[in-house]
């Protein structure tokens, strides 16, 4: 599929206005709406991206959050009762519109979702599945890169003796883990995370956090969260959602400590 | 009360007890008919010679036409099926995925054609090829038992890959795999088992059926030497001699229905050694 640049640029005066601020972002959602049949589901979305550090999305269940990450990588693709408005530029273009090459766009956007999802195969063809599609073909070179990722997981010691067993006879920690490294073999640019350590055990999930900002410092992160705590810890900007709509958004340490809307108060306030 | 429960408990066991004793009991009573009446009659000769002249008059000869025959049948008949239903099972985990009302109706529309009798598919070949100016030979019987195992096929592989196999499409998809790509690296890994257990299970039924092969196949007493020709098979080499009022050939009926309980029975034990052996990498 061939990328034509003349799919609808970014607004110049945006860019110019986050410059100015000094900030870098790099993915821009513009009034954003989604519908699932007559159902809305987001409305109006507007939000901008770092392009580095973690940017947690917060918000009761049912509102909107995993819908928002799989509009990302269009893997509302594959419901075709799913209706969007508005815009997500991404690296200059719109990939709402329909001729972006959604295999290249999905390689950029890494997901890493709420249960591990290891593909059929040993420990260590899982992230040579990865390696194949990015056309890495020579075993030696694949072999480095497979303990080059698992060990940037953290997961290296735990399995360097059994990387021919089934990804299978992993722990769902150590599968989550896995399926992070897998991911980064793809070298995305974006980690979309939909509440990534709901499944794991506190250290498990302790390990997986810390990844994560390790991984901050190169990649831009989205989280989906449902732990206040974990979203004070790693945070580097927040959101948070009430019924398909972005309430509010900003830096962490304004939004927790002076939360300006009723609803996100009450949500903070349960969250203790 | 505690022990009330511990009472139901009780008795639903010897219930189910009973059942499965009842069901074993059947199973045992028919292996025991079909041995006594038939071992007398079962010697190498009958496993390794064709029919000479007299034989369904009690002479000499054998049912090894027949035994080949419908291992040829068998065979061809899985391979084709086979070759349909992988890529079918595929497309209602892929490109179907989008569209689970379809997926429902085609799952229905299978479940249906599995519930057709053998003898509807066999009179539907029959007159088919009657049409086509074909005559009976191994070749059409194939691809009518072939056509009669899809659906179960389908569905079986089906049932296997309905486990898991969203959250597995999904990240994927999510990694930059196109879905075809997934049907054919991941779901066959992933399907690997049932695949193996949909193949000896066609065989078994490519064996055994009888209504599909009778117009199809036609019968022969030569063992077939390509697929153009009649073959005879085992269920009807059964069925013939059943119906000889001479006392020998009903025994050789018994002795054949020997042989093919065996060669079923050694079918659904190798399904078994083999689907636990290639679900190893199966991510559950
Ligand atoms: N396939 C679908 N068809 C119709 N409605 C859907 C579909 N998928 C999601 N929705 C609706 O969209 C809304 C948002 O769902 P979403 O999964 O994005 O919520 P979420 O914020 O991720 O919730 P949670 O925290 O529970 O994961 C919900 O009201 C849900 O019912
Ligand atoms: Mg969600």
């Amino acid at each position: 599929m061939s990328l034509e640049n003349n799919t609808s640029l970014i607004d110049e005066e945006i860019i110019r206005k986050d410059e100015s601020k000094g900030l870098h972002n790099l993915i821009y959602v513009k009034d954003l709406s989604l519908w699932h049949g007559k159902q809305q589901t987001l409305k109006n979305v507007e939000l901008n991206i770092r392009d580095k550090g973690i940017t947690v999305l917060l918000g009761p269940s049912g509102c909107g959050k995993t819908t928002l990450l799989k509009t990302f990588n269009r893997l509302t693709d594959l419901d075709p009762d799913i209706k969007t408005t508005g815009s997500i530029f991404f690296e200059d273009k719109d990939i709402l519109t329909k001729n972006i090459d959604v295999y290249a766009l999905r390689q950029k956007m890494g997901l890493l979702s709420q249960r591990p999802h290891p593909l059929p195969g040993t420990i260590s063809d899982n992230i040579r599945y990865a390696l194949k599609l990015k056309g890495i073909k020579s075993k030696v070179e694949q072999d480095d890169r497979i303990e080059y990722y698992i060990k940037k997981v953290a997961l290296w010691d735990e399995v360097k003796d059994r990387l021919k067993y089934s990804a299978n006879s992993l722990s769902i920690g150590q599968q989550q883990r896995l399926c992070l490294a897998r991911g980064l073999a793809i070298e995305p640019r974006v980690i979309l995370a939909d509440e990534p350590t709901s499944a794991l055990d506190p250290i498990s999930s302790r390990k997986i956090e810390e990844q994560f900002q390790e991984l901050s410092k190169e990649f831009a992160i989205v989280l989906v969260t449902h732990i206040l705590r974990q979203a004070k810890r790693l945070a580097d900007y927040t959101a948070f959602m009430y019924y398909g709509e972005v309430v509010e958004k900003g830096k962490p340490s304004d939004l927790f400590e002076n939360p300006k809307t009723e609803i996100f108060k009450d949500y903070l306030q349960v969250g203790h | 009360m505690n022990s009330r429960k511990y009472l139901v408990e009780k008795i639903v066991k010897i219930i189910l007890l009973i059942f499965t004793i009842f069901i074993v009991f059947v199973l045992l009573s028919i292996f025991y008919g079909i041995f006594k009446k038939g071992l007398s009659a079962l010697n190498w000769e009958i496993i390794s010679q064709v029919p000479k002249g007299g034989y369904y008059f009690g002479k000499e000869g054998g049912i090894l036409n027949a035994i080949v025959g419908s291992l040829y049948l068998a065979i061809g008949a899985s391979l084709i099926a086979l070759v349909i239903s992988i890529p079918a099972a595929f497309f209602i985990h892929t490109y179907l995925f989008s569209y689970p009302k379809w997926q429902k109706r085609v799952r229905l529309w299978l479940d249906v054609l599995w519930g057709i009798p053998p003898i509807v598919y066999g009179a539907f070949a029959f007159n088919f090829m009657l049409f086509m100016g074909w005559p009976s030979s191994l070749l059409a019987a194939m691809i009518t038992v072939a056509l009669l195992i899809s659906p179960v096929m389908i569905r079986s592989m089906d049932e296997s890959l309905q486990h898991n196999s969203k959250g597995l499409f999904e990240s994927a998809l999510s990694l930059g795999f196109f879905k075809g790509e997934i049907g054919f690296k991941f779901l066959f890994k992933q399907s690997l088992p049932g695949i193996t257990t949909a193949f000896l299970l066609a065989l078994g039924k490519g064996l055994g059926d009888t209504a599909s092969v009778l117009f199809t196949a036609g019968f022969t007493d030569y063992i077939p030497e390509s697929i153009t020709e009649p073959a005879a098979t085992l269920p009807l080499a059964i069925f013939f001699q059943l119906s000889s009022p001479i006392p020998e050939v009903k025994e050789r009926a018994y002795a054949a229905a020997i042989v093919l309980t065996i060669i079923i029975l050694v079918i659904s034990i190798l399904s078994r050694v083999l689907s636990k052996r290639f679900s190893k990498n199966r991510i559950k």
